[in-house]
């Protein structure tokens, strides 16, 4: 499969991400030569394995339902861009 | 031009953990803002979600309860969207191997009966909390994170609903039976159950569905039947009119009582699930799911069916007892002692419930089974009238005594000495020639009031029958 430039602008306008016209261009090169490697992987006969969702086999990882103790509110603080009576702050949301 | 309503639900219910889904934050309800979070809920790099063992026997409780089928092999993914309250820009949510798929709800009676088929129940988190600011200078919104990771069960139905009233039913019969399994808490007010409703009109008998809207932010089963009414009627009025339906998602204002627009920027919704590589898959097996199935208590569907049956309630009753477990449960306890089911039905749901604010906190009613057991045996046997038991019983919740000892001690003892009684009735009789005389002339009408003095003057406690009886006896 090939990338264009609107497969580009597409994941990007996902990821939420602003690409110059240049880094467009880069990307849609560095993408393409990606894929291409990958399809390598077509090669191998898979007619006989079944499709999986992990690669490990592990199951059944719970925790039980006991409180641990939460962190302390500055150390939110600390790392939140903005902060003001104990919320992160961040640009309105909606108008 | 006539037209189908078709109406599906999704209900998000809060399981209730107490702690969050993926990690040992606390759940309650009320916390300072961002006092209840940790590095895995933050959505910090580096940390490992690990999956709460209690949200899946609860989630899987809920599936056996509405008739659903336990997936076998279950697994989480990520749904991929940016929001403020979103700190990993994911949430952890189950896309193509829910908990649960199918099952039904009952609404409805008789002929009327009908099942609403549930799609799926699967296990997710809960987003955080934005406040928005009013102030146009200030222009912030700001997040609290203390809700994100809480444990969430959401419930899909299929479009099966096609009312109002019908809708209604359904969350409360849903409501219920998580209630009955303590599955959640089902607080509409604390957020602990919240409900989204697609709605579309098609003209009646078609087969091609309609444009849907989507209406969220009712914050009680009361909006949520009022929203539908007002969506109802907007749509008939515009394909009336021959206008389109938008597809979009609006919002209930309930001091408006109409539903708006969210006007939402255009967002390109484009999840991008995939599983998600930090939790293993859930593998429920036979043993772990008919362990969860023996454990499940009677429900409120089939105790309201043995309730009319076994005790001969009548379905209004019935419902009203077993509309909560706690009251079915003391209802119950009060029977086995002796008392007859229908005198108990009828003093619990005429006397009972006007007295206390909340039938789920019955437990810790003042009044206990076995000493409202007593009350009700004093009026079986005569020693006391049901109006005098009213008194006695306002008397056992302010005191906390015993029904015979208030009795005893305020000498209310029913009077069944017909002498006694003889005397009481001649002064009322003498004092009262007009009532007397009409009632000797064929104006039954007239007993009620020498029966109301002769009550009165023995301070209520004359068995009321014999007072009946003597003044007939005498007069006619």
């Amino acid at each position: 499969m090939a990338i264009d430039r609107k497969t580009i602008e597409r994941t990007a306008e996902l990821a939420n991400l602003h690409l110059t016209e240049n880094e467009k261009i880069e990307y849609e090169k560095q993408l393409n030569d990606i894929l291409n490697y990958v399809e390598k992987i077509r090669e191998v006969d898979t007619s006989a394995v079944k499709a999986t969702d992990y690669i490990e086999e592990i199951k059944n990882v719970f925790r039980e339902d006991v409180i641990l103790e939460s962190i302390n509110r500055d150390e939110i603080e600390k790392i939140a861009p903005e902060f003001r009576n104990g919320h992160i702050t961040v640009p309105k949301i909606i108008e | 031009m006539k037209f189908d309503v078709v109406i599906g639900l999704e209900v998000h219910a809060q399981v209730n953990t107490k702690t969050k889904i993926f990690c040992g934050c606390s759940t309650e309800f009320g916390a300072d803002a961002n006092t209840q979070t940790c590095p895995v809920c933050l959505g910090l790099p580096g940390v490992l979600p690990v999956l709460n063992e209690k949200v899946l026997e609860k989630s899987v409780l809920a599936g056996l309860a509405m008739n659903c089928d336990i997936n076998r092999y279950s697994k989480f993914d990520r749904k991929n969207y940016f929001y403020p309250d979103l700190p990993k820009a994911y949430q952890i949510s189950q896309f193509d191997k829910p908990i649960c798929i199918g099952g039904y709800i009952r609404v409805g009676n008789g002929e009327n009966e009908k099942k609403i088929r549930l799609n799926r129940i699967h296990m997710e988190e809960d987003a955080g909390k934005s406040i928005h600011s009013d102030d146009p200078a200030v222009a912030k919104s700001f997040v609290d994170f203390n809700r994100t990771g809480v444990p969430l069960m959401e419930i899909v139905s299929e479009p099966d609903m096609s009312s109002a009233s019908e809708v209604y039913e359904y969350l409360t019969n849903l409501k219920q039976t998580l209630k009955y399994i303590n599955v959640s808490d089902c607080n509409m007010e604390e957020g602990s159950l919240r409900c989204d409703v697609n709605i579309s009109l098609k003209p009646e008998g078609s087969e091609k569905l309609g444009d849907k809207v989507e209406i969220k932010n009712m914050n009680s089963f009361k909006a949520v039947k009022a929203a539908i009414e007002y969506e109802i009627s907007r749509q008939t009025e515009m394909l009336e009119d021959g206008e389109k339906i938008v597809q979009e998602t609006r919002l209930w204002n309930p001091d408006k009582n109409r539903t708006y627009s969210m006007r939402s920027k255009e967002e390109a919704h484009d999840y991008r699930y995939f599983p998600d590589p930090d939790l293993p898959p859930v593998i429920c097996s036979e043993e772990y799911i008919s362990n969860l199935r023996n454990s499940l208590p009677e429900l409120p569907e089939a105790k309201k069916n043995r309730f009319t049956a076994e005790y001969g309630l009548s379905d209004y009753d019935a419902g009203v007892l077993t509309s909560v477990r706690q009251l079915a449960g003391y209802f119950e306890e009060v029977i086995k002692l002796g008392i007859n089911p229908k005198k108990c039905s009828n003093w619990i749901t005429s006397e009972l419930l006007g007295k206390i604010e909340d039938a789920e906190k019955i437990d810790s009613f003042s009044v206990r089974p076995a000493s409202l057991a007593k009350l009700l045996k004093l009026i079986d046997d005569d020693t006391i009238s049901g109006k005098i038991a009213k008194t006695v019983f306002a008397e056992m919740i302010e005191t906390s005594q015993e029904a015979d000892d208030i009795v005893e001690k305020k000498g209310l003892r029913q009077v069944t000495d017909t002498a006694e009684i003889e005397k009481i009735i001649d002064d009322i009789i003498a004092a009262n020639p007009q009532p007397a005389e009409d009632f000797k002339n064929g104006n039954d009408k007239a007993i009620g009031f020498l029966v109301g003095q002769a009550m009165k003057l023995s301070q209520g406690k004359a068995n009321p029958q014999i007072v009946n009886r003597i003044i007939t006896d005498k007069l006619r």
